[in-house]
């Protein structure tokens, strides 16, 4: 097959070796993401059981040290270790945005088949809602929210699965209706099935996959989220170590140019989300045939 | 059907829509606010809560309007929204309006030359990208796009800061103006501005440069850009006059639902570069639970992302002629 590069120079020979490349620069990058995410998640369950020292440890001594040997990341103007602060703060955000990840999936779960499963006005009532849910800036509402209720990781993940079930609604709603014309469904009622057997039997087991999918992509927007919110001074309490209270407490050395305090704790954000957008592109490109066949042309 | 006709009536189908949303999004406000356990008018009094009598705070309790039901005072809240009247900031120990009226313009400054910053480096940058899809330039720009999508705004300023205040000395790391001047003179604004929108634009343009990149590459496959180039016609008026411009279409609409994205980008880029925005005033007025303040902003949030989302289908109708005849799905 001759691939026309939009130069208009046909690229016959060149064709299948580049298709080898591009196939392998996948399965590299796939494999370096579900690496760096199992590194994390394995830093952030091990070195809290085993680091030598406290990451709450004051040491004004050793104060808004730049990164060395002793300190990969430097120390903050505390003279905290940065990277095991990190370790720790990652161990938080990713706590809150699980939690909060599961919490909107719930919601966005019971209304997706809720809205699906009844269908007719109550769907196009539910669907609006989900339209008005939208069209506010969830940052806006999660600062209202917790304005509210005193700024908490409780607030937090209800201002996060407040905001954020839309897309699990919208997924599973879909999927429902998707299913609702299947063969096996027409069978189950034709057997007798009432509509609450229907949602527990057949829908709630075939959306399990598609709920785990859309929890799992959740988690970054959640601890985004959090993230937010703790830099503004709105999310957890100033003394844990989350990534957002890091990079709030790192701008005020950022002016007297210590970067490292608020650099590094970004890259915990930046990484991870990046690791999961990658593997969730590639879940994308394998289970969208229609890409798989451009892909091979 | 004319096009001022199709345009009536998606403003018509809109209002219908807006009205409903309005009064929900005010009333939970209103149901948040009673269900939360802090008592404003402690809040509002600070250290001197202790100092203060009984009867004061009854008074102030009263004269807030925190006594009645809660159905009163929400309906009492909407009648002034009617006449114009958004009661008196806690905070700001101002009126509301004031507060907002003179923050909205240096907002409406920084997010209008963010968005044009971000049309013109997406646009262009996007179709680029396209054109030379593989190439080192192309991998670059999609490169920094995801990371710039991944990561959180207001630590991207702060990287600004460090390279281009602190470490470069060029910019001003926050403000509206130096520290020192009393008056507010336009090189000082514009020098002070391009920071936050730098950042406010490279953050949101992210998406952009993805999105042109992705339709015009699929524009580039279609029959009419063969059926062009086939003409003749000049390699850039393929690329722009055919290719970018059909690849735009959908593009309007995400366009508008992005809005709410760029208030949580504004909320966040005015705080971290201290400029006295509106959207700023939010975390202040979260922190100091200012209830009137936050409901106008939420409110004002609310309609700039309904009149956004109009603006877009209303560019979308007069873009698109087939919506004039057969209708806005």
């Amino acid at each position: 097959m001759s691939r026309t590069t939009v130069t208009g120079k046909p690229r016959a020979a060149a064709g299948s070796r580049r298709y080898g490349t591009a196939r392998r620069a996948v399965r590299r990058s796939v494999r370096l993401a579900a690496g760096t995410l199992v590194l994390l998640g394995l830093a952030v369950v091990v070195v809290p059981l085993v680091a030598p020292v406290d990451e709450r440890l004051v040491d004004l001594g050793s104060a808004a040290l730049p990164p060395s040997l002793a300190h990969p990341f430097g120390t903050d103007e505390m003279g905290r270790d940065v990277l095991l602060r990190s370790i720790y703060g990652l161990r938080v955000s990713l706590l809150v945005g699980l939690v909060a990840a599961a919490v909107s999936v719930a919601i966005g779960g019971v209304v997706g088949v809720v809205a699906g499963a009844l269908g007719g006005i109550v769907d196009r009532l539910l669907m609006r809602v989900v339209d008005g849910f939208n069209s506010l800036p969830h940052l806006l509402l999660g600062i209202f929210i917790v304005a509210m209720f005193a700024p908490s990781a409780w607030a937090v993940i209800v201002s996060v699965g407040l905001t954020h079930w839309t897309t699990a609604a919208r997924i599973v709603r879909s999927e429902v209706l998707s299913l609702r014309g299947r063969p096996y469904i027409d069978a189950a009622i034709g057997g007798g099935a009432g509509r609450m057997r229907i949602i527990r039997r057949h829908f709630v087991p075939a959306l399990i996959p598609h709920l785990g999918l859309a929890a799992t992509l959740m988690v970054p927007h959640a601890i985004w989220h959090e993230t937010a919110l703790s830099f503004l001074g709105l999310g957890l309490p100033p003394h844990l170590a989350s990534l957002g209270n890091m990079i709030n407490d790192g701008q005020r050395s950022l002016l007297a140019g210590a970067w490292w305090p608020s650099v590094f704790p970004g890259l915990f954000i930046l990484v991870p989300t990046l690791a999961v957008a990658v593997l969730a592109q590639h879940w994308r490109d394998r289970t969208n045939p229609r890409r798989r066949s451009e892909l091979n042309l | 059907m004319s096009l001022a006709g199709a345009l009536a009536r998606l403003v018509a189908w809109r209002l219908a829509f807006v009205v409903p949303l309005l009064l929900v999004v005010t009333a939970a406000m209103f149901a948040l606010a009673k269900a939360s356990p802090f008592d404003p008018v402690r809040q509002y009094l600070g250290e001197r809560a202790l100092v203060t009598s009984p009867e004061i705070r009854e008074q102030i309790r009263a004269n807030w309007g925190l006594d009645r039901p809660l159905a009163e005072q929400y309906l009492t809240w909407l009648g002034n929204l009617l006449t114009g009247d958004l009661g008196e900031s806690r905070s700001f120990h101002r009126p509301v309006a004031e507060v907002i009226g003179e923050r909205l313009g240096w907002t409406m400054l920084v997010t209008g030359a963010a968005i044009v910053l971000m049309l013109a480096a997406g646009l262009v940058l996007g179709t680029l990208a396209a054109y030379r899809q593989g190439s080192w330039a192309d991998r670059l720009l999609t490169g920094i796009a995801y990371a710039s999508e991944a990561a959180p705004v207001f630590w991207i300023g702060l990287i600004a800061i460090w390279i281009f205040s602190v470490t470069l000395g060029w910019l001003p790391a926050g403000g509206l103006t130096d520290a020192g001047s009393a008056t507010v003179t336009v090189g000082e604004v514009a020098r002070h501005m391009i920071l936050p929108v730098a950042v406010l634009a490279f953050s949101q343009s992210s998406w952009l440069v993805l999105f042109v990149r992705e339709s015009v590459i699929g524009a580039l496959r279609e029959d009419f850009v063969i059926g062009a180039r086939a003409r003749g016609l000049r390699e850039r008026t393929v690329l722009a006059g055919h290719a970018l411009r059909s690849a735009l279409l959908p593009f309007l609409t995400l366009l508008g639902a992005r809005i709410p994205e760029l208030v949580t980008g504004a909320i966040l880029v005015e705080s971290v570069f201290s400029w006295p925005g509106v959207a700023g005033t939010a975390v202040r007025a979260a922190l100091a639970v200012d209830f009137p303040l936050l409901a106008a902003l939420t409110l004002l949030a609310t309609v700039a992302v309904v009149l956004g989302n109009l603006v877009a289908d209303a560019a979308y109708v007069i873009a698109d002629p087939r919506t004039r005849v057969l209708g806005v799905s």
